[in-house]
Protein backbone atom coordinates (compact mmCIF):
# COMPACT_ATOMS: atom_id res chain seq x y z
CA UNK A 1 0.00 0.00 0.00
CA UNK A 2 1.29 3.47 -0.90
CA UNK A 3 1.53 5.95 1.92
CA UNK A 4 2.48 9.58 1.90
CA UNK A 5 6.05 9.71 3.22
CA UNK A 6 5.91 11.11 6.71
CA UNK A 7 8.49 13.77 5.88
CA UNK A 8 5.96 15.47 3.63
CA UNK A 9 3.48 16.00 6.48
CA UNK A 10 4.84 18.27 9.16
CA UNK A 11 4.58 16.70 12.61
CA UNK A 12 3.51 13.38 11.22
CA UNK A 13 5.15 10.25 12.58
CA UNK A 14 5.34 7.23 10.31
CA UNK A 15 2.35 4.96 10.79
CA UNK A 16 3.03 1.84 12.74
CA UNK A 17 0.93 -0.52 14.71
CA UNK A 18 0.77 0.37 18.38
CA UNK A 19 1.13 -3.16 19.73
CA UNK A 20 4.76 -3.21 20.71
CA UNK A 21 4.27 -4.80 24.11
CA UNK A 22 3.50 -8.46 23.77
CA UNK A 23 0.58 -9.11 26.08
CA UNK A 24 -0.40 -12.46 24.63
CA UNK A 25 0.35 -15.56 26.67
CA UNK A 26 0.28 -18.89 24.92
CA UNK A 27 -1.06 -20.90 27.85
CA UNK A 28 -3.38 -20.32 30.80
CA UNK A 29 -0.76 -21.67 33.19
CA UNK A 30 1.84 -19.16 31.99
CA UNK A 31 -0.62 -16.32 32.46
CA UNK A 32 -1.00 -17.06 36.19
CA UNK A 33 2.37 -18.60 37.08
CA UNK A 34 3.65 -15.64 39.10
CA UNK A 35 0.62 -15.04 41.34
CA UNK A 36 2.11 -15.05 44.85
CA UNK A 37 0.60 -16.37 48.06
CA UNK A 38 -1.42 -13.66 49.77
CA UNK A 39 -2.33 -11.84 46.55
CA UNK A 40 -5.61 -9.91 46.23
CA UNK A 41 -7.51 -10.94 43.10
CA UNK A 42 -10.77 -9.74 41.54
CA UNK A 43 -12.88 -12.19 39.54
CA UNK A 44 -15.51 -11.12 37.00
CA UNK A 45 -18.72 -13.03 36.38
CA UNK A 46 -22.38 -13.08 37.46
CA UNK A 47 -25.12 -15.68 37.22
CA UNK A 48 -22.91 -18.22 35.48
CA UNK A 49 -21.97 -15.77 32.70
CA UNK A 50 -18.62 -14.07 32.17
CA UNK A 51 -16.58 -16.02 34.70
CA UNK A 52 -12.89 -16.49 33.87
CA UNK A 53 -13.29 -20.18 34.60
CA UNK A 54 -10.21 -21.23 32.66
CA UNK A 55 -7.97 -18.80 34.54
CA UNK A 56 -9.54 -19.98 37.80
CA UNK A 57 -8.66 -23.55 36.89
CA UNK A 58 -5.14 -22.37 36.07
CA UNK A 59 -4.89 -20.75 39.51
CA UNK A 60 -6.14 -23.96 41.11
CA UNK A 61 -3.31 -25.87 39.38
CA UNK A 62 -0.80 -23.17 40.28
CA UNK A 63 -1.75 -23.46 43.94
CA UNK A 64 -1.25 -19.93 45.36
CA UNK A 65 -2.54 -19.78 48.95
CA UNK A 66 -3.94 -17.25 51.44
CA UNK A 67 -5.62 -15.34 48.64
CA UNK A 68 -7.95 -12.38 49.17
CA UNK A 69 -10.67 -12.54 46.57
CA UNK A 70 -13.15 -9.91 45.40
CA UNK A 71 -16.10 -11.32 43.51
CA UNK A 72 -19.86 -10.94 43.37
CA UNK A 73 -20.32 -14.52 44.56
CA UNK A 74 -18.34 -17.46 45.90
CA UNK A 75 -18.87 -20.20 43.34
CA UNK A 76 -21.41 -22.92 42.69
CA UNK A 77 -20.19 -26.25 44.00
CA UNK A 78 -16.74 -26.73 42.45
CA UNK A 79 -17.60 -24.40 39.58
CA UNK A 80 -16.46 -20.80 39.19
CA UNK A 81 -14.59 -19.82 42.38
CA UNK A 82 -15.72 -23.03 44.10
CA UNK A 83 -12.59 -24.97 43.21
CA UNK A 84 -10.36 -22.37 44.92
CA UNK A 85 -12.42 -22.68 48.12
CA UNK A 86 -12.37 -26.47 47.85
CA UNK A 87 -8.56 -26.32 47.61
CA UNK A 88 -8.47 -23.96 50.62
CA UNK A 89 -6.57 -21.35 48.64
CA UNK A 90 -8.71 -18.45 49.93
CA UNK A 91 -8.40 -16.64 53.25
CA UNK A 92 -10.52 -13.52 52.78
CA UNK A 93 -13.53 -12.63 50.64
CA UNK A 94 -15.19 -9.40 49.59
CA UNK A 95 -18.55 -10.26 47.99
CA UNK A 96 -22.12 -9.02 47.52
CA UNK A 97 -23.88 -12.36 47.19
CA UNK A 98 -21.81 -15.36 48.33
CA UNK A 99 -24.72 -17.48 47.13
CA UNK A 100 -26.70 -20.48 48.33
CA UNK A 101 -24.73 -22.79 46.01
CA UNK A 102 -21.32 -21.75 47.36
CA UNK A 103 -20.91 -25.02 49.26
CA UNK A 104 -17.18 -24.89 50.02
CA UNK A 105 -17.25 -21.21 50.92
CA UNK A 106 -20.20 -21.73 53.29
CA UNK A 107 -18.51 -24.66 55.03
CA UNK A 108 -15.32 -22.72 55.61
CA UNK A 109 -17.22 -19.57 56.59
CA UNK A 110 -19.27 -21.50 59.15
CA UNK A 111 -16.04 -23.04 60.48
CA UNK A 112 -14.54 -19.57 60.92
CA UNK A 113 -11.76 -20.26 58.44
CA UNK A 114 -12.66 -17.43 56.08
CA UNK A 115 -13.03 -13.73 56.69
CA UNK A 116 -15.93 -12.12 54.81
CA UNK A 117 -16.76 -8.53 53.98
CA UNK A 118 -20.30 -8.28 52.57
CA UNK A 119 -20.74 -5.28 50.29
CA UNK A 120 -23.86 -4.07 48.48
CA UNK A 121 -23.42 -4.99 44.84
CA UNK A 122 -23.54 -1.51 43.35
CA UNK A 123 -21.14 -0.24 46.01
CA UNK A 124 -18.78 -3.10 45.19
CA UNK A 125 -18.71 -1.75 41.62
CA UNK A 126 -18.45 1.86 42.70
CA UNK A 127 -15.54 1.20 45.08
CA UNK A 128 -13.69 -0.39 42.17
CA UNK A 129 -14.54 2.52 39.93
CA UNK A 130 -13.19 4.87 42.62
CA UNK A 131 -9.91 2.97 42.82
CA UNK A 132 -9.54 2.84 39.06
CA UNK A 133 -10.38 6.53 38.77
CA UNK A 134 -8.07 7.76 41.52
CA UNK A 135 -10.80 8.61 44.04
CA UNK A 136 -9.80 7.34 47.51
CA UNK A 137 -13.27 7.45 49.08
CA UNK A 138 -16.77 8.73 48.42
CA UNK A 139 -20.08 9.32 50.20
CA UNK A 140 -22.94 6.96 49.40
CA UNK A 141 -26.57 6.61 50.51
CA UNK A 142 -26.50 2.81 50.28
CA UNK A 143 -26.48 1.00 53.60
CA UNK A 144 -27.22 4.05 55.77
CA UNK A 145 -28.79 2.80 59.01
CA UNK A 146 -27.87 -0.85 58.27
CA UNK A 147 -25.07 -3.25 59.24
CA UNK A 148 -23.13 -2.01 56.24
CA UNK A 149 -22.71 1.41 57.88
CA UNK A 150 -20.98 -0.03 60.94
CA UNK A 151 -17.69 1.76 61.64
CA UNK A 152 -18.08 4.13 58.70
CA UNK A 153 -18.11 7.91 58.89
CA UNK A 154 -21.60 9.32 58.36
CA UNK A 155 -22.29 12.78 57.04
CA UNK A 156 -25.40 14.77 56.20
CA UNK A 157 -25.24 16.41 52.80
CA UNK A 158 -28.10 18.70 51.74
CA UNK A 159 -30.33 17.14 54.38
CA UNK A 160 -29.69 13.48 53.50
CA UNK A 161 -27.57 10.87 55.30
CA UNK A 162 -24.54 9.29 53.61
CA UNK A 163 -21.70 6.98 54.62
CA UNK A 164 -18.08 7.12 53.56
CA UNK A 165 -17.00 4.21 51.36
CA UNK A 166 -13.38 3.42 50.56
CA UNK A 167 -11.88 2.61 47.16
CA UNK A 168 -11.31 -1.06 46.39
CA UNK A 169 -8.37 -2.23 44.30
CA UNK A 170 -6.52 -5.48 43.74
CA UNK A 171 -3.15 -6.88 42.70
CA UNK A 172 -4.78 -8.81 39.87
CA UNK A 173 -8.09 -8.92 38.04
CA UNK A 174 -9.09 -12.15 36.32
CA UNK A 175 -11.69 -11.36 33.70
CA UNK A 176 -13.35 -12.89 30.67
CA UNK A 177 -14.23 -11.26 27.35
CA UNK A 178 -15.44 -12.53 24.02
CA UNK A 179 -12.78 -10.96 21.82
CA UNK A 180 -9.48 -9.16 22.19
CA UNK A 181 -7.09 -7.69 19.70
CA UNK A 182 -3.33 -8.01 20.19
CA UNK A 183 -3.28 -4.85 22.29
CA UNK A 184 -5.99 -5.98 24.68
CA UNK A 185 -8.94 -3.93 23.48
CA UNK A 186 -11.94 -5.97 24.61
CA UNK A 187 -15.45 -6.71 23.47
CA UNK A 188 -17.87 -8.70 25.62
CA UNK A 189 -20.93 -10.77 24.85
CA UNK A 190 -24.42 -9.96 26.19
CA UNK A 191 -24.77 -10.23 29.99
CA UNK A 192 -21.35 -11.88 30.28
CA UNK A 193 -19.95 -8.35 30.50
CA UNK A 194 -21.15 -7.68 34.10
CA UNK A 195 -18.23 -6.95 36.48
CA UNK A 196 -15.45 -7.57 33.95
CA UNK A 197 -14.94 -4.02 32.60
CA UNK A 198 -14.94 -2.29 36.00
CA UNK A 199 -12.54 -4.85 37.49
CA UNK A 200 -10.15 -4.31 34.58
CA UNK A 201 -9.76 -0.70 35.74
CA UNK A 202 -9.10 -1.53 39.40
CA UNK A 203 -6.18 -3.99 39.39
CA UNK A 204 -2.44 -3.54 38.98
CA UNK A 205 -2.40 -6.45 36.53
CA UNK A 206 -5.48 -7.44 34.55
CA UNK A 207 -5.47 -10.88 32.97
CA UNK A 208 -8.17 -11.64 30.43
CA UNK A 209 -9.23 -14.94 28.94
CA UNK A 210 -10.95 -14.56 25.60
CA UNK A 211 -12.64 -16.76 23.08
CA UNK A 212 -10.89 -15.13 20.17
CA UNK A 213 -7.84 -12.94 19.55
CA UNK A 214 -7.98 -10.84 16.38
CA UNK A 215 -5.32 -8.67 14.73
CA UNK A 216 -4.99 -5.14 16.06
CA UNK A 217 -7.13 -2.78 14.04
CA UNK A 218 -9.82 -5.32 13.36
CA UNK A 219 -12.16 -4.30 16.19
CA UNK A 220 -14.40 -1.34 15.46
CA UNK A 221 -13.10 1.36 17.83
CA UNK A 222 -16.70 2.51 18.39
CA UNK A 223 -17.60 -0.84 19.94
CA UNK A 224 -14.59 -1.43 22.21
CA UNK A 225 -15.81 -1.65 25.82
CA UNK A 226 -12.49 -2.04 27.65
CA UNK A 227 -9.67 -0.05 26.05
CA UNK A 228 -6.29 -1.80 25.98
CA UNK A 229 -4.72 0.46 28.61
CA UNK A 230 -6.57 -1.58 31.27
CA UNK A 231 -5.36 -4.97 30.05
CA UNK A 232 -1.97 -6.54 30.75
CA UNK A 233 -2.19 -10.21 29.80
CA UNK A 234 -4.32 -11.94 27.18
CA UNK A 235 -4.81 -15.65 26.87
CA UNK A 236 -7.06 -17.49 24.48
CA UNK A 237 -9.44 -20.01 25.99
CA UNK A 238 -11.55 -20.81 22.97
CA UNK A 239 -14.45 -23.15 23.29
CA UNK A 240 -13.87 -23.54 27.01
CA UNK A 241 -16.80 -21.49 28.11
CA UNK A 242 -17.85 -23.37 31.19
CA UNK A 243 -16.30 -25.68 33.69
CA UNK B 1 -68.16 -13.92 51.00
CA UNK B 2 -65.52 -16.43 51.96
CA UNK B 3 -62.22 -15.14 53.17
CA UNK B 4 -59.63 -15.74 50.47
CA UNK B 5 -55.99 -14.81 50.85
CA UNK B 6 -54.27 -14.19 47.53
CA UNK B 7 -51.89 -16.85 46.21
CA UNK B 8 -48.29 -15.86 45.46
CA UNK B 9 -49.24 -15.65 41.79
CA UNK B 10 -52.17 -13.38 42.63
CA UNK B 11 -49.95 -11.09 44.70
CA UNK B 12 -47.72 -10.88 41.61
CA UNK B 13 -50.74 -10.18 39.43
CA UNK B 14 -51.91 -7.37 41.72
CA UNK B 15 -48.38 -5.92 41.85
CA UNK B 16 -48.19 -5.94 38.04
CA UNK B 17 -51.20 -3.60 37.98
CA UNK B 18 -49.07 -0.92 39.68
CA UNK B 19 -46.71 -0.65 36.68
CA UNK B 20 -47.38 2.36 34.45
CA UNK B 21 -46.98 2.27 30.68
CA UNK B 22 -43.37 2.72 29.59
CA UNK B 23 -41.85 2.21 33.03
CA UNK B 24 -38.30 0.98 33.60
CA UNK B 25 -38.62 -1.65 36.31
CA UNK B 26 -36.42 -3.95 38.40
CA UNK B 27 -37.92 -7.07 39.93
CA UNK B 28 -36.29 -8.83 42.88
CA UNK B 29 -36.23 -12.40 44.15
CA UNK B 30 -39.30 -14.22 45.42
CA UNK B 31 -42.83 -13.15 44.48
CA UNK B 32 -41.54 -10.20 42.38
CA UNK B 33 -39.89 -12.70 40.07
CA UNK B 34 -43.40 -13.88 39.05
CA UNK B 35 -44.64 -10.41 38.10
CA UNK B 36 -43.37 -10.09 34.51
CA UNK B 37 -45.83 -12.75 33.36
CA UNK B 38 -48.79 -10.65 34.58
CA UNK B 39 -48.12 -7.31 32.92
CA UNK B 40 -51.50 -6.37 31.41
CA UNK B 41 -51.78 -6.62 27.62
CA UNK B 42 -51.01 -3.33 25.90
CA UNK B 43 -48.71 -2.09 28.67
CA UNK B 44 -45.02 -1.90 27.71
CA UNK B 45 -42.57 -2.36 30.56
CA UNK B 46 -38.78 -2.27 30.20
CA UNK B 47 -37.31 -4.69 32.70
CA UNK B 48 -33.87 -4.02 34.16
CA UNK B 49 -31.54 -6.68 35.46
CA UNK B 50 -28.59 -5.69 37.65
CA UNK B 51 -26.19 -7.86 35.67
CA UNK B 52 -26.47 -5.42 32.79
CA UNK B 53 -29.68 -5.85 30.83
CA UNK B 54 -32.41 -3.34 30.02
CA UNK B 55 -35.40 -4.46 27.97
CA UNK B 56 -35.24 -8.02 29.23
CA UNK B 57 -37.82 -10.29 27.61
CA UNK B 58 -39.40 -13.54 28.73
CA UNK B 59 -37.54 -16.69 29.69
CA UNK B 60 -35.77 -18.28 26.69
CA UNK B 61 -37.55 -21.16 24.95
CA UNK B 62 -36.23 -24.63 25.52
CA UNK B 63 -33.35 -25.28 23.17
CA UNK B 64 -32.83 -21.54 22.58
CA UNK B 65 -31.12 -20.74 25.87
CA UNK B 66 -27.99 -18.60 25.72
CA UNK B 67 -25.94 -18.90 28.91
CA UNK B 68 -24.47 -15.43 28.30
CA UNK B 69 -27.99 -13.99 28.53
CA UNK B 70 -29.34 -14.75 31.99
CA UNK B 71 -31.30 -12.74 34.54
CA UNK B 72 -30.20 -12.01 38.11
CA UNK B 73 -31.54 -15.40 39.16
CA UNK B 74 -29.41 -17.17 36.55
CA UNK B 75 -32.42 -18.02 34.36
CA UNK B 76 -31.78 -17.84 30.59
CA UNK B 77 -33.88 -14.96 29.26
CA UNK B 78 -34.31 -13.02 26.02
CA UNK B 79 -33.78 -9.43 24.93
CA UNK B 80 -36.61 -7.39 23.44
CA UNK B 81 -36.13 -5.04 20.47
CA UNK B 82 -34.69 -1.82 21.91
CA UNK B 83 -32.96 -3.67 24.72
CA UNK B 84 -29.36 -3.00 25.70
CA UNK B 85 -26.42 -4.62 27.45
CA UNK B 86 -24.08 -2.76 29.80
CA UNK B 87 -21.79 -3.41 32.73
CA UNK B 88 -22.72 -4.08 36.36
CA UNK B 89 -21.53 -0.63 37.44
CA UNK B 90 -23.77 1.04 34.86
CA UNK B 91 -26.61 -1.24 35.96
CA UNK B 92 -26.25 0.21 39.45
CA UNK B 93 -25.89 3.76 38.18
CA UNK B 94 -29.47 3.06 37.07
CA UNK B 95 -30.58 1.63 40.45
CA UNK B 96 -28.83 3.89 42.92
CA UNK B 97 -28.98 6.96 40.70
CA UNK B 98 -32.77 7.07 40.75
CA UNK B 99 -33.29 6.19 37.10
CA UNK B 100 -35.68 3.26 37.56
CA UNK B 101 -39.35 4.20 37.73
CA UNK B 102 -40.45 1.30 39.91
CA UNK B 103 -38.65 -1.47 41.75
CA UNK B 104 -40.47 -4.38 43.33
CA UNK B 105 -38.68 -6.45 45.95
CA UNK B 106 -39.59 -9.30 48.24
CA UNK B 107 -39.64 -8.64 51.98
CA UNK B 108 -39.09 -10.32 55.31
CA UNK B 109 -40.27 -7.30 57.31
CA UNK B 110 -41.48 -3.81 56.52
CA UNK B 111 -41.75 -1.22 59.29
CA UNK B 112 -44.37 1.48 59.56
CA UNK B 113 -41.80 4.13 58.62
CA UNK B 114 -40.94 2.24 55.40
CA UNK B 115 -37.79 0.49 56.64
CA UNK B 116 -37.22 -2.76 54.73
CA UNK B 117 -35.53 -5.97 55.88
CA UNK B 118 -35.20 -8.56 53.14
CA UNK B 119 -31.72 -10.10 53.02
CA UNK B 120 -31.13 -12.14 56.11
CA UNK B 121 -33.10 -14.04 58.73
CA UNK B 122 -31.35 -13.61 62.08
CA UNK B 123 -29.89 -16.86 63.34
CA UNK B 124 -29.99 -18.50 59.92
CA UNK B 125 -26.92 -20.45 58.91
CA UNK B 126 -24.52 -18.89 56.46
CA UNK B 127 -23.23 -15.48 55.65
CA UNK B 128 -26.33 -13.86 54.15
CA UNK B 129 -26.61 -12.34 50.71
CA UNK B 130 -27.10 -8.63 50.10
CA UNK B 131 -26.79 -8.67 46.32
CA UNK B 132 -28.25 -5.57 44.68
CA UNK B 133 -31.15 -5.06 47.09
CA UNK B 134 -29.58 -2.21 49.09
CA UNK B 135 -28.69 -0.20 45.98
CA UNK B 136 -32.13 -0.84 44.47
CA UNK B 137 -34.02 0.11 47.66
CA UNK B 138 -32.15 3.36 48.12
CA UNK B 139 -32.52 4.51 44.54
CA UNK B 140 -35.97 3.48 43.34
CA UNK B 141 -38.30 6.35 42.47
CA UNK B 142 -41.06 4.09 43.76
CA UNK B 143 -40.37 0.95 45.81
CA UNK B 144 -43.06 -1.69 46.14
CA UNK B 145 -42.64 -4.70 48.41
CA UNK B 146 -44.58 -7.82 47.38
CA UNK B 147 -44.71 -10.41 50.14
CA UNK B 148 -46.95 -12.56 52.30
CA UNK B 149 -48.72 -10.59 55.05
CA UNK B 150 -47.64 -12.96 57.81
CA UNK B 151 -44.88 -15.47 58.46
CA UNK B 152 -45.62 -19.19 58.40
CA UNK B 153 -46.29 -19.09 62.16
CA UNK B 154 -48.70 -16.18 61.69
CA UNK B 155 -46.52 -13.34 62.98
CA UNK B 156 -46.97 -10.00 61.25
CA UNK B 157 -44.34 -9.09 58.67
CA UNK B 158 -45.55 -5.50 58.73
CA UNK B 159 -44.13 -4.29 62.04
CA UNK B 160 -43.57 -1.20 64.16
CA UNK B 161 -39.82 -1.68 63.93
CA UNK B 162 -37.85 -4.26 61.96
CA UNK B 163 -36.01 -6.81 64.09
CA UNK B 164 -34.26 -8.37 61.09
CA UNK B 165 -31.13 -6.81 59.54
CA UNK B 166 -32.16 -3.81 57.45
CA UNK B 167 -31.84 -3.50 53.71
CA UNK B 168 -32.55 0.24 53.69
CA UNK B 169 -34.31 2.80 55.84
CA UNK B 170 -37.54 4.63 54.97
CA UNK B 171 -37.56 3.32 51.43
CA UNK B 172 -40.86 1.44 50.90
CA UNK B 173 -43.76 3.26 49.21
CA UNK B 174 -46.33 0.49 48.88
CA UNK B 175 -46.78 -3.00 50.35
CA UNK B 176 -48.75 -5.61 48.43
CA UNK B 177 -49.57 -8.80 50.32
CA UNK B 178 -51.98 -11.72 50.18
CA UNK B 179 -54.31 -9.63 52.38
CA UNK B 180 -53.91 -6.01 51.49
CA UNK B 181 -52.49 -3.12 49.53
CA UNK B 182 -50.99 -0.62 51.94
CA UNK B 183 -49.32 2.70 51.21
CA UNK B 184 -46.50 3.95 53.40
CA UNK B 185 -46.99 7.67 53.92
CA UNK B 186 -44.88 10.05 56.02
CA UNK B 187 -47.48 9.86 58.82
CA UNK B 188 -47.97 6.10 58.74
CA UNK B 189 -49.61 3.21 56.92
CA UNK B 190 -52.81 3.60 54.92
CA UNK B 191 -54.94 0.58 54.07
CA UNK B 192 -56.09 0.98 50.47
CA UNK B 193 -57.35 -2.47 49.41
CA UNK B 194 -58.17 -5.75 51.13
CA UNK B 195 -58.49 -9.37 50.03
CA UNK B 196 -62.00 -10.69 49.26
CA UNK B 197 -64.07 -11.47 52.36
CA UNK B 198 -61.80 -9.75 54.88
CA UNK B 199 -62.73 -6.69 56.90
CA UNK B 200 -60.30 -3.85 57.58
CA UNK B 201 -60.31 -4.78 61.27
CA UNK B 202 -59.28 -8.36 60.44
CA UNK B 203 -56.35 -7.05 58.39
CA UNK B 204 -55.44 -4.73 61.28
CA UNK B 205 -55.42 -7.75 63.62
CA UNK B 206 -52.73 -9.38 61.46
CA UNK B 207 -50.65 -6.20 61.24
CA UNK B 208 -48.55 -4.85 64.12
CA UNK B 209 -48.61 -1.07 63.57
CA UNK B 210 -51.80 0.95 63.44
CA UNK B 211 -53.36 1.19 59.99
CA UNK B 212 -55.30 4.20 58.88
CA UNK B 213 -58.24 3.22 56.75
CA UNK B 214 -58.67 4.82 53.37
CA UNK B 215 -62.08 6.51 53.06
CA UNK B 216 -63.23 3.91 50.58
CA UNK B 217 -61.34 0.65 50.95
CA UNK B 218 -61.62 -1.47 47.82
CA UNK B 219 -61.59 -5.23 47.50
CA UNK B 220 -58.53 -6.39 45.59
CA UNK B 221 -59.74 -7.18 42.12
CA UNK B 222 -57.65 -8.95 39.54
CA UNK B 223 -58.21 -8.89 35.80
CA UNK B 224 -59.99 -12.02 34.66
CA UNK B 225 -61.25 -12.94 38.16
Amino acid sequence: MERTPSSEVPGHVALKTMDQKNKIYSTLDEAVVDIPDGATIMFGGFGGAGFPNNLIQGLARQGAKSLSVISNNCGTGEGELGILFKNKQIRRVVAAFPGPAAKYFQEQFDAGEIELELVPQGILCERMRAFGAGIPAFFSPVGVGTEVARGKEEREIRGKRYILEQELGADYAFIRAQRSDHMGNLIYRKAARNFNPIMATAAKITIVEVEEIVPTGELDPETIVTPSIFVDRIVQAAGKRCV
Amino acid sequence: MSKTRLTREQIAERAAMELPEGAYVNLGWGIPNLIAAYVPAGINIYFHSENGILGMGPRAKRGEEDLDLVDAMKVPVTLLPGGAYFSQDDAHVMTRGGHLDVSILGGLQVAENGDLANWRVPGARGAGNIGGAMDISVGAKRLIVAMEHNTKDGSPKIVKQCTYPLTAIECVDTIITDLAVIDVLPDGLVLREIAPGFTPDEVQELTEPKLRYCEKILTISLPGH
